[in-house]
């Protein structure tokens, strides 16, 4: 979400499905979203933005891969390159034994990999100030944000739109 | 979108509103602390201050001061260490194998049972740290390069894989629980009136807004953290247990121990859930949120792990007399009739007929009683790691070897050290965070509450 200055008209829904229901309906009316936030997830409503699906889960891969290369390729320099070590005449490379380890390794750049990826690219850090349209959003209210800058509707037109939609209140917001 | 089948008990009782969820689970953070919990929390740091000392006195003195002998060499210390270990199983598999199985009664618990497991293991890792002795070299069990040209750690010993294994529960069940607390953070960021905990709560939430892009990511990395979480549970307690299973030891060399333990380890983990919750429900007033449905379905994964558990003992006392090893045989027959027969007796009985009785709806509908069962199993577990570890050293090969395990006041010292951590964590938990995930409850309310057509 670039845009955080400016005029914004905030729609209020009392009820997930009645949201859910009304984005087509308003997409269709002309009007461009900028954000919807809601107290829980609600399945369908990236969909009925037009939300692509995330890539963390290939970020997610990748970062696990890291981790399995990175195992390997250390426990393999420490047990076979640079020290060997001679235990019963068994051999320096015993790769069952390097499992627990690479797996271990695995989880752990995957896990943390792709949820500090998440973080970052969804800004989400300490000390962030969070941008609040509606503060009973995180609370029991749905909340659609309208940046009227990006929308050739007038705010009467919106606030209509919204209302017919099932909007129960309909508010302005200045940053 | 929302469809449940009718004869399903429902989740959230008394017709609860999104803003009631809020409200009742918030209301405990932003409330004064109880007089209640100051007891409470005034008994943990009593507990945790007296082991302090113990533990000075261990890391002073050295670990001579445990009842260790050279017979049994290795006793409460790593008996403790398996047994929070095993404790600290439910949390993640509650959280992570119950989401993969879409099981939405995982909600109301699973915030506490995650922080159980924190906890608990940092209480297993504590043990760790202490039976090194040599406390303040710990960072040797890691591979770092070093001044003997590097000598290496050897990564054909269990006891390394154990490091590795530990230290990524610890962080990936540390990861998982924050991940899911931050929009429960924004939300008492967002009903905060005091300055203090607005930054507090301000600063954990990381400027959460609950924006469908937040929610649609957020959801992708949970369910990818649960499909991580799932192997990486079930691996940990694999790895405690090869600790003994790769050994030689008559009594630790069985193949069954993995499976037997990660069994163990969930059968545990439920029991100090309940313990737990039962307590916590009852002060918190959380009747409506962890429900006679959730104590249920936990009482019967109590009979599923402990039957699982029961099996395993039965077949090990098979395999012991089936392979003809004499050593097997002895080892097994002198748990069952040697000098620990106690303790192996008390194990069967706590572990493998007590939680038979949920078989009865009665029994593991009742509070009384599975709050009673719940510490059974706790105490049949922590007998259970006692039996396997110094039943099988305390008779070594040669008879003028054999020898007894008395504890010494450092070894319970060193225990109550992990009670006193445990409980001043927990209650700190209890107070200052959300115990039940609100975002979750949430979730699942429409589709799980009493009234099925009700309007929010």
């Amino acid at each position: 979400m670039s845009a955080t200055s400016g005029k914004f008209l905030v729609g209020i829904f009392d009820d997930e499905d009645v949201l859910l229901h009304s984005i087509p309906d308003i997409r269709n009316s002309g009007i461009k979203i900028l954000e919807v936030f809601s107290p829980f997830p609600l399945h369908g409503l990236d969909e009925a933005l037009g939300y692509e699906r995330s890539k963390l889960d290939v970020a997610a891969f990748f970062f696990g891969l890291t981790g399995t290369l990175t195992a390997l390729t250390m426990i393999s320099y420490m047990m076979f390159f640079d020290w060997p070590m001679m235990i019963g005449g068994k051999s320096n490379f015993p790769l069952p034994d390097f499992i627990p380890v690479t797996f271990e390794l695995t989880v752990l750049f995957c896990a943390y990999g792709m949820t500090i990826t998440f973080f970052i690219i969804s800004n989400l850090l300490p000390g962030v100030k969070p941008i609040l349209f509606d503060k009973r959003c995180t609370d029991h209210k749905f909340v659609m944000a309208i940046d009227l800058s990006k929308n050739k509707m007038s705010e009467e037109e919106i606030t209509s739109i919204l209302k017919e939609n099932g909007a129960s209140e309909v508010n302005q917001k200045e940053f | 979108m929302h469809v449940t089948s009718p004869v399903r008990e429902p989740l959230v009782l008394g017709n609860k509103s999104y803003h009631d969820v809020t409200q009742d689970i918030a209301c405990r953070v932003e409330e004064k602390p109880t007089k209640l919990w100051f007891i409470a929390f005034g008994v943990s740091l009593v507990m945790l201050a007296l082991g302090s000392a113990s533990l000075f006195q261990t890391w002073r003195l050295g670990i001579g001061v445990w009842g260790l002998n050279k017979t049994v060499g290795w006793a409460w210390d790593i008996t403790n260490f398996v047994w929070w270990v095993g404790i600290g199983h439910a949390g993640t598999l509650i959280s992570a194998v119950l989401m993969l199985f879409r099981q939405k009664w995982r909600t109301g618990i699973n915030r506490a049972a995650e922080a159980m497991t924190i906890f608990a293991v940092l209480c297993a890792g504590s043990f760790i740290l202490m039976h090194m002795g040599r406390t303040w070299l710990a960072h040797w069990a890691l591979p770092l390069p070093n001044t003997y040209g590097s000598l290496w750690v050897n990564f054909n010993s269990p006891l390394v894989w154990d490091v590795f294994a530990i230290s990524t529960y610890l962080l990936v069940s540390l990861l998982f629980w924050y991940l899911g607390m931050v929009p429960d953070l924004a939300t008492i960021r967002d009903r905060a009136v005091n300055p203090i905990s607005k930054a507090c709560y301000g600063f954990f939430s990381l400027g959460w807004t609950g924006s469908a892009k937040h929610w649609q990511r957020y959801e992708q990395v949970s369910l990818i953290l649960a499909g991580l979480s799932t192997p990486l549970v079930l691996s940990v307690h694999t790895i405690v247990s090869m600790d003994f299973a790769t050994s030689v030891i008559p009594g630790w060399h069985t193949t069954i121990f993995p499976p037997y333990f990660v069994a163990g380890a969930i059968f545990s983990g439920f029991a100090m859930v309940l313990t737990l919750m039962l307590v916590t429900r009852k002060v918190y007033k959380l009747e409506e949120y962890i429900t006679m449905t959730h104590i249920e379905s936990m009482n019967k994964i109590i009979i599923l792990t402990g039957s699982i558990v029961g099996i395993a003992y039965i077949t090990e006392f098979f395999i012991a007399w089936y392979s003809g090893v004499e050593y097997e045989s002895y080892c097994f027959i002198n748990r069952a009739t040697g000098p620990y027969a106690w303790a192996y007796w008390a194990m069967m009985t706590c572990n493998v007929i007590s939680p038979q009785l949920f078989w009865f709806k009665k029994i593991r509908t009742n509070l009384v009683a599975t709050f009673v069962l719940s510490i059974i199993v706790n105490i049949g577990m922590w007998f259970e790691r006692f039996v396997i570890i110094v039943s099988s050293l305390h008779r070594d090969y040669l008879p003028s070897s054999w020898a007894m395990f008395y504890p010494t006041m450092y070894d319970v010292g060193d225990y109550i050290f992990t009670f006193g951590l445990f409980f001043t964590l927990f209650f700190l938990f209890a107070k200052y965070l959300p115990v039940v995930n609100m975002a979750e409850v949430k979730a699942v309310l429409k589709s799980s509450t009493d009234k099925p057509n009700h309007n929010h």
